[in-house]
């Protein structure tokens, strides 16, 4: 074994990929090779780091040093100073926001410092495509005591214990669900993985699976065990080609070890594990619908009961729990269901894992103990709305979830008290609004994702989810009439009541919490046929307010159509005829003279 | 490969923990090389070299090698620093491959300061 005096820890995840760590691991490597450092420095490729907005992001071990936004130009520079002369390079640290003062050291970043990770724990720290890095964090080794020395009973009660609750989003308690299936009669069980995640803005299951693919097998072993099951299949979507190769490595990993098939270290239990690739139909995420996806068919959910647990894949009992639920279940049968139930809230346990994105500075991962407000996730953690806009509403749960506004930022996250504000936990998107969101949009574009993706089994989904969107899109278009809002309200409510799963039982939730929050936009859509956020395209007349007007010429050098006129002191005008109506001068008015 | 036993599992955890400890692991000695220009230009890789052979052999998990810039007195250069957790710094000069292996030995491992090599202890 050669000794290694430093660890690159090189972010491999999609977000970084997508800027550039491969070109940024190549040159890397040439450089180290060409100041003979190879052999004394070593790169380690991790899954994602979470601090997807700062990409490609690297980790310098022992020295804890935090690199951002690396770009090829800047290692030959890097590793000369860094690697070889002990001079870390401060021009590639993080820079806060707020103060512009650099920060060296991750554990400082606020963005790291507020978040408790118990999901993400091994996320930028090991190399997911080796299996000996993820034992050598005690990994498999909650597998091996729940194998060893504990019951199916046992390990049932200590998920119980723990309080852990579905994190798919509905929030139902893993324990339970699993005493459900044990109970079920039949040698043949399936414990099933949630990987088909779908919300517009959320990323965390596919983060997971990239940075800490073996943490989800063993949670599923263990729930094999529970439920006396011998198979599981990992149903993920295609569209994530990464987190798809870094399972098969894993799984081959996991059989090569001998911790997936016959005989499971000894004890006799065996269990193996499929990845299915499902086509990434929305729908496909709702338990039945993923069912039926598995065997073949057409992913269209079914009226339940039977509930999966007496009748799920291929009529056998079966168990369906999310990406970051099974993540969970190792550490709590290895540090116990009271560890966990020590973090959180009275009635939300443990921690969960946001996709943070939108209007926000600090895009990206982030894991939280239960119970923190909103307020701190945005403010704290996600640093805040840049470019010294205003927070709007932050949408949680997707197109299944709402929004939630200024005035309930404080509103701790726990399953029952977002929901009281009118979202729900969801599975975890959260997506940050500031003032040039147009709430009617907003709703617009979820209804649309939500018609587009309804499965037509059900005339409330299929019918119900057309209506409402032609609606808003006439709002949107100021063709809205006063007998639209109520006409709006009574087709959610029937849709709730009425359509066969959770996609259309869920869907209308961003109509009515924009509804509830943000009535007064759609009455400006409507009445003023005004759009305040000025989103709404056809709303707009591209004129400068020549009071308003600070003369600073902004929108002439951003117009990508050189369609405004403008000399220094002197207000702008904008030429229809040669206006396209990109909307780039409205957003990036600093005074808001343009509507 | 055969199928691991729960023993095996934990065996192989202890011996994969000393290849990621530089993440994670306890830190009880710190050996810094000095490498600005005048110290490589004195021979610092080499003492480099020379002392990661040294823990590589000596299957110390918690041993860091660390290089930083120069310490000013050029003059003195290839300078070592040896810091053993508790104790005050020590500074080695005029260091080679046989310096570092000696200040290795004696010094990382036994704890006994080379005061012949020694610069300064820091205070």
């Amino acid at each position: 074994m050669t000794t290694f005096r430093t660890d690159l820890l090189l972010c491999g995840g999609t977000g970084c990929r997508a800027s550039g760590s491969i070109q940024i691991k190549e040159a890397l490597m040439r450089e180290l090779a060409r100041q003979k450092l190879d052999t004394e420095i070593r790169i380690i490729e991790t899954g994602c780091n979470g601090f997807c907005a700062q990409g490609p992001i690297m980790i310098v071990q022992p020295d804890n040093i935090f690199y951002q936004k690396l770009k090829v130009e800047d290692i030959p520079n890097l590793v000369e100073e860094h690697f070889l002369k002990g001079r870390p390079v401060k021009k590639l640290f993080y820079k806060e926001p707020a103060s512009a003062a650099t920060i060296p050291s991750m554990d400082d970043i606020p963005f790291y410092s507020k978040q408790k990770l118990i999901v993400l724990r091994n996320r930028g720290a090991v190399d997911p495509e080796n299996i000996d890095e993820y034992i050598a964090r005690d990994g498999y080794i909650g597998l091996g005591k729940a194998l060893l020395e504990m019951t199916p009973e046992q390990i049932i009660a200590e998920v119980k214990t723990s309080g852990l609750r579905g994190r798919g989003g509905a929030g139902f308690p893993t324990g339970l669900k699993w005493e459900f299936a044990s109970r079920s009669k039949g040698d043949v069980k399936y414990a099933l993985c949630n990987a088909d995640e779908g919300d517009p803005g959320a990323f965390m299951d596919r983060s997971v699976l990239e940075a800490d693919p073996h943490a989800v097998l063993e949670g599923m072993i263990i729930a094999g065990k529970a439920i006396g099951a011998h198979q599981g299949y990992i149903y993920c979507r295609a569209e994530y080609p990464l987190a798809i190769k870094r399972l098969g490595i894993a799984i081959r990993q996991a059989r090569n070890y001998g911790l997936l098939g016959k005989d499971i270290l000894g004890s006799g239990h065996d269990f193996d594990i499929e990845v299915y690739k499902g086509a990434g139909a929305f729908v496909c995420g709702e338990e039945t619908a993923l069912m039926q996806s598995l065997e073949g068919r057409r992913g269209m959910p079914r009226s339940r009961p039977p509930f999966p647990a007496q009748q799920g894949l291929w009529k056998k009992p079966t168990v369906l729990n999310n990406v970051e639920t099974y993540a969970n279940i190792a550490q709590i049968i290895q540090n116990g269901g009271a560890w966990y139930a020590s973090i959180g809230t009275e009635t939300s346990k443990g921690t969960k894992v946001f996709a943070l994105t939108g209007a926000v500075s600090n895009i990206g991962l982030v894991e939280v103990p239960m119970g923190i407000s909103l307020r701190e996730i945005i403010f704290d953690i996600g640093g805040g709305i840049p470019k010294k806009r205003k927070f709007k509403a932050v949408q949680l749960g997707g197109p299944s979830g709402g929004c939630v506004p200024e005035q309930y930022l404080d509103t701790p996250v726990d399953y029952e008290s977002i929901m009281k504000v009118g979202a729900i936990m969801g599975s975890g998107g959260m997506i940050v609004m500031n003032d040039q969101t147009c709430m009617v949009d907003m709703a617009r574009f979820f209804m649309d994702f939500i018609q587009d993706e309804s499965c037509g089994k059900c005339t409330p989904c299929r019918e119900g989810t057309r209506r409402m969107l032609q609606i808003l899109e006439k709002i949107t278009q100021g063709l809205g009439e006063p007998a639209d809002l109520d006409l709006l309200e009574e087709l959610s409510h029937m849709i709730k009541n009425s359509a066969l799963c959770g996609l259309g039982q869920t869907g209308p939730n961003p109509v009515l919490s924009t509804l509830r929050y943000f009535r007064h936009e759609y009455e400006a859509h409507i009445y003023e046929k005004r759009c305040p956020a000025k989103r709404c395209v056809k709303l707009l007349k591209f004129e400068v307010d020549p009071e308003k007007c600070i003369k600073c010429g902004i929108c002439f050098k951003g117009c990508p159509a050189k369609a405004i006129e403008w000399k220094k002191k002197e207000p702008a005008l904008i030429l229809k005829d040669k206006c396209i109506k990109c909307m780039t001068c409205i957003t990036n008015c600093p005074a808001d003279a343009i509507s | 490969m055969a199928k691991l036993t729960i023993e095996d599992l934990k065996k192989l955890r202890d011996s994969a923990k000393k290849s990621t400890a530089l993440r994670e692991g306890e830190t009880s000695v710190k050996v810094t090389v000095h490498m600005g220009t005048c110290g490589i230009a004195a021979g610092a890789r080499e003492v480099m070299d020379a002392l990661l052979q040294e823990v590589t052999e000596a299957k110390r998990s918690d041993i860091r090698v660390i290089t930083s810039g120069c310490m000013g007195m050029c003059s003195s250069e290839p300078n070592v620093t040896v810091e053993i957790s508790g104790n005050e710094p020590v500074i080695y000069q005029h260091m080679d491959r046989n310096r570092m292996r000696q200040v290795f030995k004696r010094h990382v491992l036994l704890g006994e300061v080379q005061t012949d090599f020694a610069l300064a202890r820091v205070k």
